[in-house]
């Protein structure tokens, strides 16, 4: 990325990751073990190591036995018994896989739709204000800070769907609805990502803002210079500055969006009749449905699967805008 | 942080925290092990009770704590669903002492996931008492009872007496066949705006409540030696969808709502928003300490049956202690079963007395239910209790003058909650798409039943 720099001065050298492993052998080698435990050593192994105990303990761990509980069959109370590959058969062959492949891609595309253009625009129009911007950024904000099962519940009441219902009381006076909303197969989902969206857009508005102001305001002045209008500036400068932050906004709502869980779950539990059960419904499905205990091998096969196609597609969507990218 | 002295004491201040992590995670070990004399065990209460439920729970707390010197009980919130009981069962979070519908007792134990108390429930003077037909439930394959059951229940029609006078019906003779509840929800839709009929789909609970129809309508959904599913192939499941499907799309007289579990359509009836809806038939006290539902409101009335073999679907309650739990912990368990449980049911001075607490707290008193030892005993405690019964038993009578005629069945027993939740998927397409093919529907379920059953039979 080329940025323009308001100052002549040539800009630092800055300390790579090749001049810091040129200089650090000869060093290390210097000071040896003596050198490590009269130095910094002692100190930052201590200091490491709550970080690194947590770390293990509740990341990795849980990481590393779901991994092999996928090849088990276990109720957590009797001992395991290797199967194999048996877990993802299961799922393979579980008619519901493809519909909840299929709604997690519905979910993804309508967030998409929604839940990726309305933040910048909003972040943009936001920016252009020069009044009371903190309070339309409080504002923009507010939803992320109310507890999702809070927002959820709230949500779910504003959707009933009688006719005295909140949100069809308002349709009603537009003389609109009323809406099935949460109660049909057709519209479950998009309203499931009007609340995702409502509930989410604060952070990512927030993000944009941030990075709006790194873009030198020079651009701006050369573009009307050159009789660029308000679209033609936020084409030609505020989208390309932005490209790093929208790149990584994208990546984070994809992984977002297949990991949907709390919206469905809260609202519809994935009906009506499946129509809103996503992977990971089915993954919670799988392991807590049935209360004798449920099939947490089918959870974990189908986690693990999950894990795997999002870290191929991010490497894929990495190494495809990588030229793109502003790092 | 320049000077040695700071920087090792802010090393000690980390290396003090890693031990406190260290030691948090290690887990506290178990104190009544270590005490012969001193027990504490953890029991079951409902969840979101209303306070004066909650002084009674403490009172008879109380009174147990001073019988059994030795013995601390502390409560925990607990209400039975299947997917919380699941996570509370995995991660070893379940209270020493919790209850279990029939439908999980013989699973449970078959899976070793509950207590064998057996030896300790052998000693209750009752324990050669129990209905057989209800003791079955929590009994092992050798007939040991590994958990006791506490309470038996047939399905009921409950119903909204101020809504059924809106709409110009008699609460007092409330329908008694099906096309009789069909014509009362269509008016009560029509004359209020509210759910004339609602019914349970999420959570398991809408096959549950399929198959109660399913058996009311002369079916099952499940062959006689349980070895088979019969939902594509006995005609009752097809007909009592169609009956849905036709409350729904026809006379939409089933409201707006089609997610409802157990919770919200117990919350949604108690606000006077349903006008009739099929449950347990002792659910009135859930819906009055749980729920704030005004007492005048309530109706109950049997279940009507028809076709060639109705019968009414039966449950119950079992009280199951947790396998974690120590040899102490477990007798100190059955003690607290005993007490709370079954003593109120068993022992005169004991019934009289929780009757007698229960009513000067506001209790609902009553309530009806089935017998959980033989009809005789069951007519004794009721005589015991009748100076205290203060629910309103006059508008219960529909019920409780017929329930005893009704003959009871049993829930399905292979992959019972599987099942149940593949048929919610059914009944919430039937409700929510009015060119759903059913017979498609059922044919489906049944091809992913065949699978559970074979599973179970392997």
């Amino acid at each position: 990325m080329t940025q323009l720099t308001p100052t002549t001065a040539p800009p630092p050298v800055p300390e790579t990751i090749d001049t810091i492993e040129a200089a650090t052998p000869a060093r290390r080698h210097r000071r040896g073990v003596r050198g490590w435990v009269r130095g910094d050593g002692p100190h930052i192994l201590v200091f490491l190591l709550p970080l690194l105990f947590s770390f293990v303990l509740f990341s990795w761990k849980p990481i590393v036995d779901a991994a092999i509980m996928a090849f088990q069959q276990t109720n957590l109370i009797a001992p395991a018994e290797w199967v194999g590959w048996d877990n993802f058969a299961t799922v393979l062959n579980d008619p519901l896989l493809g519909k909840a492949v299929a709604n997690t891609l519905w979910f993804a595309v309508l967030a998409l739709l929604l839940g990726y253009p309305i933040p910048l625009v909003v972040a943009v129009l936001m920016s252009e204000v020069r009044r009371a911007r903190g309070l339309y950024s409080a504002l923009a904000y507010l939803p992320v800070i109310v507890p999702p099962v809070v927002g959820a519940l709230l949500w779910k009441f504003f959707y009933d769907a009688s006719p005295n219902g909140v949100f069809n009381t308002i349709a009603g006076w537009f003389g609109a609805g009323p809406f099935p909303w949460l109660q049909d197969q057709a519209t479950a989902m998009p309203s499931i990502v009007l609340f995702a969206t409502w509930s989410a857009a604060g952070g990512t508005i927030i993000i944009y803002l941030a990075a709006l102001v790194g873009v030198a305001p020079e651009l701006y002045d050369a573009a009307e210079v050159d009789g660029a209008g308000v679209w033609r500036k936020v084409w030609h400068v505020t989208l390309p500055q932005l490209r790093g932050v929208l790149l990584i906004t994208f990546i984070l709502q994809i992984i977002g969006t297949a990991q949907v869980f709390l919206e469905p779950f809260l609202l519809t539990a994935g009906g009506p009749a499946n129509s809103t059960t996503t992977v990971l419904m089915l993954i919670y499905k799988y392991a807590f449905q049935n209360s004798l205990g449920g099939d947490y091998g089918a959870a974990t096969a189908l986690s693990l699967m999950l894990a795997i196609v999002l870290a191929i597609f991010s490497a894929i969507y990495f190494r495809l805008t990588k030229s793109w990218s502003t790092s | 942080m320049s000077s040695p002295t700071t920087r090792a004491a802010v090393s000690g201040v980390a290396l003090l925290s890693s031990v406190a992590l260290l030691a948090g995670c290690a887990g506290g070990g178990d104190p009544a092990a270590s005490d012969d004399e001193k027990v504490t065990i953890t029991v079951s209460i409902d969840a979101g009770l209303e306070q004066e439920a909650r002084d009674n729970f403490d009172a008879r707390v109380e009174l147990f704590e001073k019988a059994n010197e030795g013995i601390t009980v502390e409560a925990q919130e607990y209400t039975w669903t299947a997917p919380t009981f699941t996570t509370d069962l995995a991660g070893g979070t379940l209270p020493d002492v919790f209850t279990i519908p029939f439908t999980d007792g013989r699973g449970l134990i078959a899976n070793k996931q509950i207590a064998d108390i057996s030896s300790y429930v052998a000693e209750l003077p009752y324990a050669d008492q129990f209905n057989p037909n209800v003791a079955q439930a929590g009994q092992a394959e050798d007939g040991s009872q590994w958990a006791i059951p506490i309470a038996a229940y047939g399905q009921g029609l409950h119903y909204n007496r101020t809504l059924f006078e809106a709409a110009g019906l008699d609460p007092d003779n409330p329908p008694t066949t099906w096309d009789e509840i069909r014509d009362a929800a269509k008016k009560i839709s029509d004359a209020t705006g509210e759910a004339g009929y609602a019914t349970m789909t999420s959570g398991n609970t809408g096959g549950w409540i399929l198959t109660t129809l399913v058996n009311a309508f002369g079916g099952r959904t499940e062959n006689a030696d349980a070895t088979a599913s019969t939902i594509a192939t006995d005609p009752a499941v097809a007909e009592v969808l169609q009956y849905l499907h036709d409350l729904r799309w026809e006379d939409n007289s089933m409201g707006a709502n089609f997610l409802y579990d157990w919770g919200t359509i117990n919350q949604d009836f108690a606000s006077g928003r349903i006008g009739m809806y099929v449950s347990g038939g002792g659910n009135y006290g859930n819906l009055v300490t749980q729920n704030a539902l005004n007492p005048d409101d309530y109706g109950l009335t049997v279940l009507p049956l028809q076709g060639a073999d109705p019968g009414l679907l039966g449950g119950g309650t079992l009280a199951a202690v947790s396998p974690k739990a120590s040899a102490a912990e477990q007798e100190a368990a059955v003690k607290w079963i005993d007490f709370y449980y079954m003593a109120k049911l068993a022992d005169e001075d004991t019934a009289v007395e929780t009757a007698e607490l229960a009513a000067s707290l506001d209790q609902p008193v009553g309530a009806p239910e089935l017998p959980v030892f033989d009809q005789e005993q069951f007519a004794t405690y009721q005589s015991w209790i009748a100076p205290f019964v203060n629910v309103p038993v006059d508008q219960m009578a529909p019920y409780t003058d017929r329930i005893f005629d009704q003959p009871l069945i049993a829930e399905p027993r292979v992959a019972t909650q599987d099942v149940y939740a593949l048929l919610d998927t059914v009944v919430q397409a039937v409700l929510t798409d009015e060119n759903a093919d059913i017979d498609a529907l059922l044919a489906d379920v049944q091809t992913q039943a065949d699978a559970l059953y074979a599973k179970a039979g392997s």
